[in-house]
C-alpha cells in the first residue's frame, strides 16, 4: 500500500514537472514569436542587386549556386544611346566596329548587335548565354550611359535563404526586396523614384 | 577656334573618365528614330508566386499531421517512410532545399537583432510549426517531413552502434553549431547553416565542389552511422529535442505492456532507446553527486563565457567588414592594389579608413558580448549533460529517449507485442 502510494507520488511528480516544462517551452516559443511579430511581413522577399552600388567586379559569375549564374545582364533601352561605338559591346582595341567574335567584349557572345538606322545600333542580351560576369557593364558604365546593368533573374534564381553572392559582394549591392517588386531595373526603377520624389503621396 | 573645341571635348572626355562613379549618366542621349523603330521592353520574369510559398506552409502542416497520425494512431512505419519520401521529393527536389525549418532559425535570430530586417511570415511559420508539433507529438518533423533527414534515412543500410560516450560527446556539436549560427546571424555576418547545408547541392543537381563533397561524405558515413547530420550536427534538432523532451504525446515502442525482449533496442539505428534502469549505489551519495554537479553549472557557464569572449577576435574574422578592416590596417599598401577587388571597391566608395575601423570595432564588440552569451550557453549545456548523466531516472521498460528519438517508428515495427 505504502509502495503504491510512493509510486503514485513519483509518477504524479514527474507528470507535474513534465507539464510545467511543456508550458514554459510553449511560453518560450510564444515569446520568440511575439518578439519578432512586429518585424513580420506577409510578403516574401527575394534577392536583388542595386545597379547603382554595383561595381561590376565579376563575382556574380563565380559565386552563384547556379551554373551559369542567376545574375544576368539586362538592358535598360530607355537609357541606351544606341551608339555605333559601344563600350559594352566592343573591345577597347577592336579593329573594326563589326559583329566579329574577335571584336566582342562579351566572353560568351551574349550581346546581339542589330542595325536600326544610320548610325544607330540596338544591343540585346541573349540571357541563355549570359553568365553575369559584368564585363560589358563595366564597359558601358565607363564609356557610355550605363544602360547595361546586372540583375538577379528570378526565373533562374532559387532564392537561397542567404544569397551566396551577397556574402562576397564587395559593394554590398545585394539586398532583400519584396516579392511584389522583384527588380531594380535602372531606367524604370529610377523613373519610379523620380515620381515618388515629385509626389510623395503617390 | 577648332583647337579650343578639341581641347574642350578632350577635357570633358577626361572628366567623364575620371568620374568612375557608376551613377546614371546620360552621356549619349537616346536618339530620335526616323524609321519607326519600336524599343523592346526590358523583360522582368517574375519570381515564384506568393500563394505557392503559402502552399508550402500548408504542405508542411499536412505532412506533420500525417506523420503524427501514422506514428501515434496507426503505429505504421510504412506510412512514415512514404511520407518522408514525399517530403524528400517536395521539399527537397521540388523546392530545392529552400525554404527549410533548419535555416529559419537564422531568419528569426536576424529579425530579433536587426531592426531593418523584415521577416517573411512563411519563414516564421516554418520555424514555429515543427516546434509546436514537437511539443505535442515529439520529433515527427525529423521522422517524415525534413528532406535532409529523409535522404539520410534512405541510405542507412548498415547502421552500427556507436559507443555511448562517443554519442554524448558528438551530441554536443549541435549546440556549438546552434550557438555559432545564431551568433553569426545576429551580428549580420552570414548564415552558417545555409552555407554548410550538405544536401542542398544534391537537391538542386548543382553546387560547388565542396558542397557536393560534404554531402557525399555525409551520405557515405550515413550508410554506417545512421543520420549523422541529424544526430551530430543539426542545430534545429536541438530545439526540437527540447520540445520533444516535454511533449504531451510521444511514439511508444509497445502498444500495451513491454515483455522486455530487447528487439526494439536492436532495431534502433540511432541508439535512442533506453534500457530499464534501477538506481545503483546509495541514494545519499547519488543525491550528493547530483547536487555537486548542479552547483558546478555556474562555474561551467563562467568558463564557457570567458573562453567564448576570448575567441571573439577569431570568430569576428569571418565577418566581411572586420576582415577587410584588419587586412587594410595590417597592410595599408593593399589599398592601392587594383587586383584586390574588396580593397579597390572600398577605395571607390570614398569611405575613410577611420569609418571602416569604427564599423569593424562595433562588430567586434558585438562578437565579444555574443561570445560571452554563446560560451555561457555552451557551459550550461555541458553542465546539464553532466547532471543528466549523474542522475538516475527509474525505468521499468525499454523506452525511447525523448530528446534524441527521431520518431522514425522502426521500433514500432519490431515490437512483437500487438
Amino acid at each position: 500500500m505504502k509502495k503504491d502510494k510512493q509510486q503514485n507520488s513519483r509518477t504524479s511528480r514527474r507528470e507535474f514537472i513534465q507539464k510545467s516544462m511543456r508550458l514554459s517551452m510553449g511560453i518560450g516559443l510564444a515569446a520568440v514569436g511575439g518578439l519578432v511579430a512586429f518585424r513580420v511581413h506577409a510578403d516574401d522577399t527575394v534577392w536583388q542587386l542595386d545597379p547603382f552600388k554595383c561595381v561590376a567586379c565579376g563575382r556574380c559569375a563565380d559565386y552563384c549556386v547556379m551554373t551559369p549564374s542567376a545574375v544576368k545582364c539586362v538592358h535598360a533601352f530607355d537609357l541606351c544611346g544606341y551608339c555605333d561605338l559601344c563600350g559594352g559591346y566592343l573591345k577597347p582595341n577592336a579593329n573594326a566596329r563589326s559583329t566579329a567574335a574577335e571584336n566582342q567584349l562579351c566572353p560568351t557572345s551574349a550581346i546581339r548587335r542589330k542595325f536600326v538606322e544610320e548610325p544607330y545600333f540596338e544591343y540585346e542580351i541573349e540571357e541563355k548565354l549570359c553568365i553575369g560576369c559584368g564585363i560589358c557593364v563595366e564597359g558601358c558604365t565607363a564609356f557610355g550611359n550605363g544602360s547595361l546593368h546586372l540583375q538577379v533573374r528570378h526565373n533562374v534564381c532559387v532564392n537561397c535563404n542567404e544569397c551566396s553572392i551577397a556574402r562576397v559582394c564587395p559593394a554590398d549591392a545585394f539586398q532583400r526586396v519584396p516579392t511584389s517588386q522583384p527588380y531594380l531595373i535602372k531606367g524604370e526603377w529610377t523613373k519610379d523614384q523620380d515620381k515618388k520624389k515629385q509626389s510623395p503621396t503617390g | 577656334m577648332k583647337k579650343r573645341l578639341i581641347k574642350l571635348t578632350l577635357l570633358i572626355f577626361f572628366i567623364c573618365l575620371a568620374v568612375t562613379s557608376f551613377a546614371q549618366q546620360q552621356r549619349f542621349p537616346k536618339p530620335e528614330f526616323e524609321t519607326g523603330y519600336v524599343q523592346p521592353p526590358t523583360q522582368q520574369p517574375l519570381p515564384r508566386a506568393l500563394f505557392l510559398e503559402y502552399l508550402d506552409v500548408i504542405v508542411l502542416i499536412g505532412a506533420l499531421i500525417l506523420v503524427s497520425w501514422f506514428l501515434l494512431k496507426k503505429r505504421s512505419r510504412q506510412g512514415v517512410l512514404w511520407t518522408s519520401v514525399f517530403s524528400l521529393l517536395y521539399f527537397g527536389f521540388y523546392r530545392e532545399g529552400c525554404i527549410c525549418a533548419i535555416g529559419s532559425i537564422q531568419n528569426v535570430a536576424l529579425a530579433i537583432f536587426d531592426p531593418t530586417y523584415t521577416l517573411p511570415l512563411t519563414a516564421l511559420l516554418f520555424f514555429l510549426i515543427p516546434l509546436i508539433t514537437a511539443l505535442f507529438a515529439g520529433r515527427t518533423f525529423c521522422a517524415g517531413v525534413c528532406p535532409l533527414g529523409a535522404i539520410q534515412d534512405l541510405v542507412a543500410f548498415k547502421p552500427i552502434e556507436l559507443p555511448r560516450w562517443l554519442q554524448k560527446v558528438l551530441g554536443l556539436i549541435p549546440y556549438v553549431y546552434l550557438s555559432l549560427a545564431v551568433l553569426y546571424a545576429a551580428t549580420r555576418s552570414e548564415f552558417l547553416i545555409c552555407r554548410y547545408d550538405p544536401f542542398v547541392g544534391f537537391f538542386r543537381f548543382d553546387g560547388t565542389f565542396q558542397m557536393l563533397l560534404l554531402g557525399g561524405l555525409f551520405l557515405l558515413v550515413g550508410v554506417f552511422v545512421a543520420r549523422p547530420y541529424c544526430r551530430f550536427f543539426c542545430p534545429y534538432g536541438v530545439l526540437l529535442g527540447w520540445m520533444s523532451s516535454f511533449s504531451k504525446k510521444h511514439v511508444t515502442i509497445t502498444p500495451s505492456t513491454c515483455i522486455q525482449c530487447k528487439l526494439c533496442s536492436n532495431s534502433c539505428p540511432f541508439g535512442a532507446i533506453e534500457e530499464p534502469l534501477l538506481e545503483e549505489g546509495k541514494r545519499r551519495s547519488n543525491v550528493n553527486r547530483l547536487m555537486t554537479y548542479l552547483i558546478l553549472i555556474p562555474i561551467w557557464m563562467g568558463i564557457g563565457g570567458l573562453s567564448g569572449s576570448m575567441l571573439h577576435g577569431t570568430l569576428a574574422k569571418f565577418n566581411k567588414t572586420v576582415y577587410l578592416a584588419e587586412m587594410l590596417v595590417q597592410n595599408p599598401d593593399i589599398r592601392f592594389n587594383q587586383e584586390n577587388i574588396d580593397a579597390r571597391t572600398f577605395m571607390q566608395k570614398g569611405k575613410t579608413m577611420d569609418e571602416l575601423v569604427v564599423d569593424a570595432q562595433k562588430i567586434k564588440s558585438q562578437f565579444y558580448w555574443g561570445g560571452w552569451i554563446a560560451g555561457a550557453f555552451m557551459g550550461l549545456v555541458v553542465g546539464l549533460v553532466l547532471v543528466n548523466l549523474s542522475s538516475y531516472r527509474r525505468r521499468n521498460d525499454y523506452e525511447p529517449d525523448r530528446t534524441n528519438c527521431l520518431s522514425c517508428g522502426r521500433c514500432v515495427d519490431y515490437c512483437p507485442v500487438k
